[in-house]
């Protein structure tokens, strides 16, 4: 059986995409995890993983071409002979702005193949004038796949069309970042191809393009958040939260441990919320068709803002579940991924939550603007040292302002209200983290 | 180790966590948060990835003596000394 690959939603602000490089080629073995193509979003390039275990059938879009949400992108043929749930981790049973989902591109009218023949190869047969009769299949089955069209086909001067230009890989992601059409770029590397350094000369005679990925995501985020605040009427609550406990713990835990091994009180902070959120299922959840719908797992979106203007909300799967060890590891290389511009599919396409800190030097408190369709973001500020009533002494110790803010057609302020008393308490036991 | 390898070392680290430090003129003596945007994981991958070059591991009272660059020249310089390198 054959299912397809298609270009997935990456948050509810993703329309579409551009596809920029396969890794893949058809014929070769996937499995669950490998990454198959790099996408062009507005959160920047994008590894795509596939969600099945097979062999990549056909490839449906060219690099450099833009399509919506939900595209065909491949076909994937599982070996077994059974069919392949091609699906994401969680359904992207996205309701809010669904795009539409195009036909795949429509047949020609060419002469009936003797054998079959992809979709690439079609199309390619057709730029060509043969008929597929001409060209030996060396794809499963006697299929006529590309490369057999390449073959078959003489070189390029002698097409009716024009065919795509020679470009490396690096060449072809970075014209897509800069909006440039390769067949402008003059090509100085080997057999006419063109390399990274033509398109960054064309590329630096336009100023204005540089910027164009920090524009795109700033365009991105200003329309997921005037959504927002649009549709989702926020209530907010705050608490501040005594750390004397967990900083303790934190300093005693860090003692014997290795600079690489050590654990910030960021791990402290999104372990205790996520384990908070699945005791407050209603937080953990999206709002869809005027109904409110819990998630199965806490898969915290993390706000990483970026260098230069920005963020990316990476999703830490399964946070309420993993040992605090590995929600260090997980933050740090989601972390650095989100700031190397590394991003994987995977990473923004499910979080049930988001966790907003401003870090040790932040201002006292953030209320955050829901990314929907989620349904509450929790703020952390930063971390101060405050007079603080410990019996009928006070005392100077370390604080946290922690707030949520959350959608009002989901629950209600006593709820969020419950959930931060919640947070609170499980930061006095960072032992049971 | 001398100082001045640390420090060259500690810089190209610092210049792949943060790009736009490579072009700043870094006040030796003042916080190095005060001069270069680094949050908690940024400060901890510094000293990580220093740590990693030179073979070298803080302890937590070290890694607290590492705000300016100074200090944390000094702080690798010992740590190297103390692993006989």
């Amino acid at each position: 059986m054959t299912s397809t690959f298609s270009m997935p939603s990456l948050g509810a602000d993703m329309a579409a995409g551009v596809l920029v490089e396969w890794h893949r080629k058809p014929g070769d073995p996937v499995h669950r995890g490998d990454i198959i193509a790099s996408v062009e979003t507005d959160k920047g390039v994008i590894d795509v993983e596939v969600f099945a275990d097979g062999t990549v059938g056909d490839l449906l879009v060219e690099p450099g071409q833009e399509v919506p949400v939900g595209t065909p992108l491949a076909t994937i043929v599982d070996g077994s002979g059974t069919e392949v749930a091609a699906t994401p981790r969680q359904p992207p049973a996205r309701t809010e702005a669904p795009a539409p989902i195009p036909s795949p591109p429509p047949a020609p009218a060419a002469p009936a193949p003797s054998a079959p023949v992809s979709p690439l190869a079609r199309r390619r047969l057709e730029e060509a004038h043969l008929g597929a009769a001409a060209v030996h299949g060396s794809g499963p089955h006697g299929r006529v796949v590309r490369r057999d069209i390449d073959a078959a086909v003489p070189p390029a001067p002698a097409l009716a069309a024009t065919p795509a230009p020679r470009a490396t890989p690096r060449a072809r992601e970075l014209a897509v970042r800069h909006g440039i059409d390769l067949a402008t770029v003059a090509a100085t590397g080997p057999g006419g191809r063109i390399l990274a350094a033509d398109v960054t000369a064309v590329a630096g005679a336009r100023p204005a393009a540089a910027t164009d990925a920090g524009s795109r995501m700033r365009r991105a985020i200003a329309a997921a958040m005037s959504r927002s605040n649009r549709d989702i009427p926020h209530y907010y609550v705050g608490r501040t939260i005594d750390l004397a406990t967990a900083t303790e713990w934190l300093t005693t835990a860090n003692a014997e441990r290795p600079l690489a091994q050590r654990l910030l009180p960021a791990a402290v902070l999104v372990k205790a919320t996520a384990m908070a959120l699945r005791r407050h299922p209603d937080l953990n959840a999206s709002w869809r068709d005027d109904a409110l719908v819990r998630s199965d797992h806490v898969h915290l979106g993390v706000a990483v803002s970026l260098r230069g203007g920005g963020l990316l909300v990476p999703a830490l799967h399964d946070a309420d579940t993993l040992p605090l060890d590995d929600v260090m590891a997980g933050l740090r290389d989601l972390v650095v991924r989100a700031r190397a511009a590394a991003m994987r599919s995977s990473d923004l396409a499910d979080a049930t939550a988001t966790l907003s800190s401003l870090g040790d030097d932040g201002a006292d408190a953030v209320w955050g603007v829901i990314f929907p369709p989620q349904v509450a973001v929790i703020g952390f500020g930063g971390a101060v040292v405050r007079p603080w009533v410990v019996g009928d002494a006070v005392v100077p110790r370390p604080t946290i302002t922690a707030t949520l803010a959350a959608d009002h057609r989901a629950t209600d302020g006593h709820a969020g209200s419950l959930f931060l008393t919640d947070l609170d308490r499980l930061l006095q036991e960072p032992e049971a983290l | 180790m001398n100082g001045d390898d640390v420090r060259a070392t500690a810089l190209e680290v610092l210049a792949q966590i943060a790009p736009e430090a490579a072009g700043l003129d870094l006040v030796g003596d003042a916080p190095l948060r005060d001069q270069v945007d680094l949050d908690s994981m940024d400060a901890l991958n510094l000293l990580i990835g220093i740590g990693e070059r030179l073979g070298v591991d803080l302890s937590q009272e070290e890694a607290l003596h590492t705000a300016t660059l100074d200090d944390l020249v000094e702080t690798f310089v010992a740590g190297a000394a103390r692993a006989g390198r």
